[in-house]
């Protein structure tokens, strides 16, 4: 398997260099963001407000990990999220924030699909429950932003080292692997 | 009879046990599943879910961050003190372990950071005459569980209809329960108690068959029909979709077929403890037997 590395954070033709089927490992800076994070973003930008990071360029991470204090944060689990429940929200912070990295689960809407195309934004999977691997590969807080959302929704600066195996699964010209597979899914269960 | 501390601490050590490492049936089912795969993308999924596995193992911390609701199913001579024990367990595994702080107001959505919460964790009291106490905790992520899926059919779909709603809930959700994935099916009782008896029909061992000849067949038929979709590991295309499908009943009312689902992740994590009146625990994350 030819693994190639990647770093974040990174610009718009870095992000479009990345084809569906790739697999890649990630080294550099991302920040976690779940529903509760998707929501204070886009109020934030709604009502005019800054932010009080920077998500242009950036990896986000669908992940609410289980973080230990011990003078300083450790994080100790941190698989992905399901993806999918952003869907909602993902369109409208791609289209303002413009990461070029979304890091998830089981891949998102056709919509998100469409804001990551005009963007130039990727989105990889990392599987699923594999928290202990993951949180292997995060050995740094940088930061935490809205502790007052709770540990699973408050938004992590973490640093990334070899993060992965990530799979190229929704690429910025349009490809989605999970679509590909949900489209013969569903083909062969007609016939069962 | 039982000292509260004694259940208490046997709550954590479940908790402990079911959360740091995966049940050996579960184990063995992935590792199976590795062996039939072919394609690189699934192996590449599978190894990395078995090598963070041996690693939550070694280093004794949750397998995934996900650490769900603690589900129990307590069975003996039991009342409400049995219940205030296991939320102290539950109070402390969270700070201990740690597990991640996933109960919250479903309205508010305020996280009070203990697992605790009204209703909260859910306890399921069986009372039998018999001399030790059966307590199993049933860990669940919200993954599957967002997945989980309740039908009143007509009687006259009969078990065809069974199957093909079994079969349109594991197409629906995808690849976002982390598949590979149990199904845990119950069919008949009252629709809350077909939604009950999916999720203790997780709590089997895989690889069992129902003792009703005509389950039993529904068991196999789904799984190799469900393997059959191509869905695969994490979705993302193989040859193993699930590990296994699980179905339990209750008898029901003449005009009704209630039918529920209740998926799992690969991240099947069950553990079991037979507490006996002279103090001793045996723990098993295979069954109480």
């Amino acid at each position: 398997m030819n693994i190639r590395k990647i770093k974040s954070p990174l610009d718009e033709s870095e992000a479009r260099s990345l084809r569906a089927g790739d697999i890649v490992t990630l080294s550099g800076e991302l920040l976690t963001a779940r529903d509760e994070a998707h929501l204070r973003v886009l109020e934030l930008l709604r009502a005019g407000h800054e932010l009080p990071f920077q998500l242009e360029g950036a990896a986000v991470y669908h992940c609410g990990p289980i973080m230990r204090h011990d003078g300083m944060w450790k994080v100790v689990a941190a698989g992905p999220t399901t993806s999918a429940r952003l869907d909602r929200l993902a369109p409208e912070l791609i289209r303002r924030c413009r990461p070029r990295l979304l890091i998830g689960k089981g891949g998102m809407s056709s919509e998100t699909l469409e804001a990551m195309k005009e963007v130039g934004c990727a989105y990889l999977a990392f599987p699923g429950g594999a928290a202990v691997l993951a949180a292997e590969a995060l050995p740094e807080v940088l930061n935490v932003h809205w502790e007052d959302l709770g540990m699973p929704e408050a938004v992590w600066h973490l640093r990334a080292e070899n993060f992965g195996p990530l799979v190229v699964a929704m690429d910025s010209h349009g490809r989605s692997l999970f679509k590909e597979v949900e489209d013969t899914v569903k083909k062969r269960s007609v016939l069962l | 009879m039982y000292s509260s501390s004694l259940i208490e601490e046997t709550v954590v050590r479940l908790l402990k046990e079911a959360e740091c490492s995966l049940p050996p049936d579960v184990h063995a089912a992935l590792r199976q599943a590795l062996e039939a795969e072919t394609e690189e993308m699934p192996r590449s999924q599978l190894m990395a879910i078995l090598s963070n596995v041996d690693k939550a193992d070694e280093r004794s911390v949750p397998m995934c961050q996900d650490t769900g609701l603690p589900i129990f199913f307590v069975r003996g001579r039991c009342d409400h003190r049995v219940i205030e024990s296991i939320r102290k367990g539950v109070a402390r595994a969270t700070k201990e372990i740690p597990l991640r702080p996933n109960t919250v107001d479903p309205v508010s959505r305020t996280n009070f950071g203990s697992n605790l919460g009204e209703g909260m964790p859910p306890v399921h009291l069986e009372p039998a005459d018999q001399d030790h106490l059966d307590i199993a905790v049933l860990p669940k992520g919200a993954g599957s569980e967002n997945w989980s899926a309740l039908r009143m059919l007509n009687p006259s779909e009969g078990m065809e209809g069974v199957r093909r709603f079994v079969i349109d809930c594991v197409v629906r959700a995808g690849s976002r329960p982390c598949p590979p994935i149990v199904v845990g099916v119950g069919i008949g009782g009252t629709a809350d108690m077909a939604c009950s008896l999916a999720k203790k029909a997780l709590l089997r061992k895989l690889g069992s068959r129902s003792d009703d000849a005509t389950l039993a067949d529904l068991e196999s038929k789904l799984h190799v029909q469900i393997n059959s979709l191509g869905l695969g590991p994490m979705g993302l295309g193989g040859s193993t979709t699930c590990l296994g499908v699980l179905v339990e009943k209750a008898h029901c009312h003449t005009a009704s077929l209630p039918v529920a689902v209740s998926l799992n992740c690969w991240a099947a994590r069950k553990a079991f403890a037979r507490v006996y009146p002279d103090g001793r625990v045996k723990f098993s994350q295979e069954g109480f037997d």
